[in-house]
């Protein structure tokens, strides 16, 4: 946020200039090739769950722009990104059209799908909001199963016919993570950029009062439909990379429970910060992995019937401890840790 | 005929979801708390119930009233550790808190009882159908729509005739006006916890009698019940069980003369018009904002 003393603009360009120092540079550029470098050190297993880290990472960009931004709680995340999903293999399954033609055309009709589930955001606001998009969010996936079930598969869902480059399957983890990174990487970049630009602003005073946002001139109207919009779009775009990642969607994919870690995540990343956004992903989708190994470990001391209760109950009951943890101990999350940290690192050994 | 037979089954269920919709407006009202969490709470009593009657052989007029005091501890326990750290603090804040005790319950639930499906021992009420010419009642969906309304009345009693009553609706009101006229609304919070608990597992222990208890299946019952309390009115006692009693019914009717099928997403369609048409609900208080 801030810079040390010295670091002085000296034209505008400077001062607008989203990467602004040399060091800024330096770490962007090593950082972007070592990510690009990851597959060749990982395992499959490993890059499996990197991809899926990164299609998170996207889903909750668009959560952090329409809670942690504007201030509009969705319940009803996971259902727009099961629009994604559907609307893009849909496409490609029944109208044979190119995924590159279709990915786009379903994160855009998503899009205009989370601007309809927006529209009661223009009268209620707060948890009277939570509720209509807890409405969506069991609508939706209730269409999907009942409305043209020959279409969509029903519950038993759809199997994903994997994108070609010129004749080059995207099957293997490795192509996926090229395609999926490279997307989760323009996201955060674009949402970083959004946040600083005209729209960010307004989102942002929006969330810190929308009455008075509007009697100085934000039309209230427009930017919270943007922000479903967007929101949705993002959910979209991870719809159709998650649909591509896991080879077949069905609508359980897409629960009211998915839609609550969504919220978690941003909690424990921290709200309306993007380094939060990616830290929040990580450490949720992390905390999985290591329960999945954790749980039997701990089941092992009991019978067999109670180790598979603890195995199925142990995700819930962690993610909800360090969710709450968060909550009461740094309600601002891990983006606040990290400003703690860059502060201390910049300043060490002095304390100030 | 058709149309009273849905009309009573709808009713029935209405009741319960009514009961459920109590146990939200409680805490709400008193707390300004939207507890998400009602649905886990309620099958938490339910499965310590039919624990106490399986396991530890209880009879059931112990075992209910037993479980009604652990419900009781648990609330006061819940709005303690989990709540009052976060007084004060924005809408997504608590919104999230009782998604997390939620979360935190239901892992707690499912290695306790497991993921399979815990039904109460056979006739601990009897089990018989009532035959009104045509029509048909079940008997546990009587007792469950008679416990409900004895439930209803007992809490309007508790509301409006005693000092505890009188001070939560104070509480309810304004935390302000009733610090400075000497209410303890810490305590009132508590009071309101230990109660929505007790009714959400008197709506538990009911369903579990009719459909057993799973730990995610149950829990998801209680979703229908948001509707119920956002028709009536978010802040009115009145206004969740009448709301209650139109979602039920409609549910019933959408159910039986449109497509068996929709019956599952009509509470939700219900909830999505109140929202656009009258976000306040039928009885609820509209809040005037200032800046």
């Amino acid at each position: 946020m801030w810079r040390p003393s010295g670091a002085i603009d000296d034209t505008y360009k400077k001062d607008m200039a989203i990467v602004r120092t040399k060091t800024h540079w330096s770490w962007l550029v090593v950082g972007l090739i070592l990510l690009y470098l990851v597959p060749f050190f990982v395992s499959a297993v490993a890059l499996n769950t990197v991809n899926y880290i990164a299609i998170t990472i996207i889903a909750l960009h668009g959560v952090n722009i329409l809670t942690g931004m504007t201030g509009l709680i969705t319940l009803g995340h996971a259902s727009f990104i099961a629009v994604g999903a559907y609307l893009m293999t849909l496409m490609v399954v029944h109208l044979n059209i190119n995924f590159w033609l279709a990915a786009p055309i379903a994160v855009l009709l998503t899009g205009l799908v989370g601007v309809i589930v927006g529209l009661p955001s223009l009268r209620i606001k707060g948890f009277y909001l939570a509720m209509a998009t807890l409405a969506a969010q069991f609508i939706i996936p209730w269409l999907i199963v009942n409305v043209r079930s020959d279409l969509t598969g029903g519950t038993d869902g759809l199997n994903v016919p994997p994108p070609s480059i010129g004749g080059f399957l995207l099957t293997s983890q490795t192509s996926l993570f090229y395609l999926c990174m490279t997307m989760a990487v323009l996201v955060t970049f674009f949402t970083a950029n959004l946040k600083r630009s005209r729209f960010g602003r307004a989102f942002i005073s929006i969330r810190d009062n929308d009455l008075a946002a509007e009697i100085m001139g934000i039309a209230i109207v427009r930017y919270k439909l943007l922000s479903f919009f967007l929101c949705s779009a993002y959910a979209g775009l991870a719809g159709v990379l998650y649909a591509v990642w896991m080879r077949g969607i069905s609508p359980e994919h897409f629960d009211l429970t998915e839609s609550v870690w969504y919220l978690g995540m941003l909690i424990v990343g921290g709200m309306g910060s993007g380094i939060g956004v990616v830290f929040g992903a990580i450490i949720i989708r992390g905390l999985n992995i290591v329960v999945l190994y954790v749980a039997p470990l701990v089941g092992g001391f009991f019978s067999a019937a109670t180790a598979t209760a603890i195995e199925l109950g142990f995700g819930p009951l962690v993610f909800g401890l360090v969710v709450m943890g968060f909550l009461i101990y740094e309600p601002r999350g891990l983006a606040m840790i990290w400003e703690r940290f860059k502060a201390f690192y910049r300043l060490w050994p002095f304390s100030y | 005929m058709l149309f009273l037979q849905y009309l009573i089954s709808g009713i029935m269920t209405g009741g319960i979801y009514g009961l459920i919709g109590v146990g939200i407006v409680i805490i709400y009202k008193a707390t300004q708390v939207f507890n998400f969490a009602v649905g886990t709470l309620m099958t938490l009593g339910a499965l310590i119930c039919v624990s106490l009657v399986t396991n530890f052989n209880f009879p059931f007029w112990l075992a209910l009233p037993a479980t009604l005091v652990l419900a009781g501890i648990i609330g006061v326990l819940i709005e303690r550790i989990g709540l009052r750290p976060l007084l004060s603090q924005p809408v997504l804040s608590i919104i999230m808190a009782t998604l997390a005790i939620e979360s935190i319950l239901r892992g707690l639930m499912l290695m306790i009882w497991t993921g399979y499906t815990i039904s109460f021992p056979r006739g601990l009420f009897p089990g018989k159908t009532i035959f009104i010419g045509p029509l048909f009642i079940s008997h546990e969906f009587l007792i469950a729509f008679v416990v409900a309304m004895i439930s209803f009345a007992l809490v309007g009693l508790f509301f409006y005739k005693t000092q505890t009553g009188l001070k939560m609706r104070v509480t309810a009101e304004s935390h302000d006006v009733a610090m400075s006229l000497g209410v303890n609304i810490t305590t009132i919070f508590a009071v309101a916890w230990a109660l929505a608990v007790m009714v959400g597992t008197l709506s538990g222990v009911i369903i579990g009698n009719r459909l057993g208890l799973q730990v995610i299946i149950t829990s998801a019952v209680a979703y229908k019940a948001l509707p119920a309390i956002m028709l009536g009115g978010l802040d009115s006692v009145a206004g969740a069980i009448i709301g209650g009693l139109i979602v039920g019914v409609l549910e019933k009717m959408a159910g039986g003369y449109i497509d068996p099928k929709i019956a599952e997403i009509t509470p939700y369609i219900i909830l999505l018009l109140i929202l656009m048409i009258r976000p306040e609900g039928i009885f609820g208080l509209k809040r005037i904002e200032r800046i």
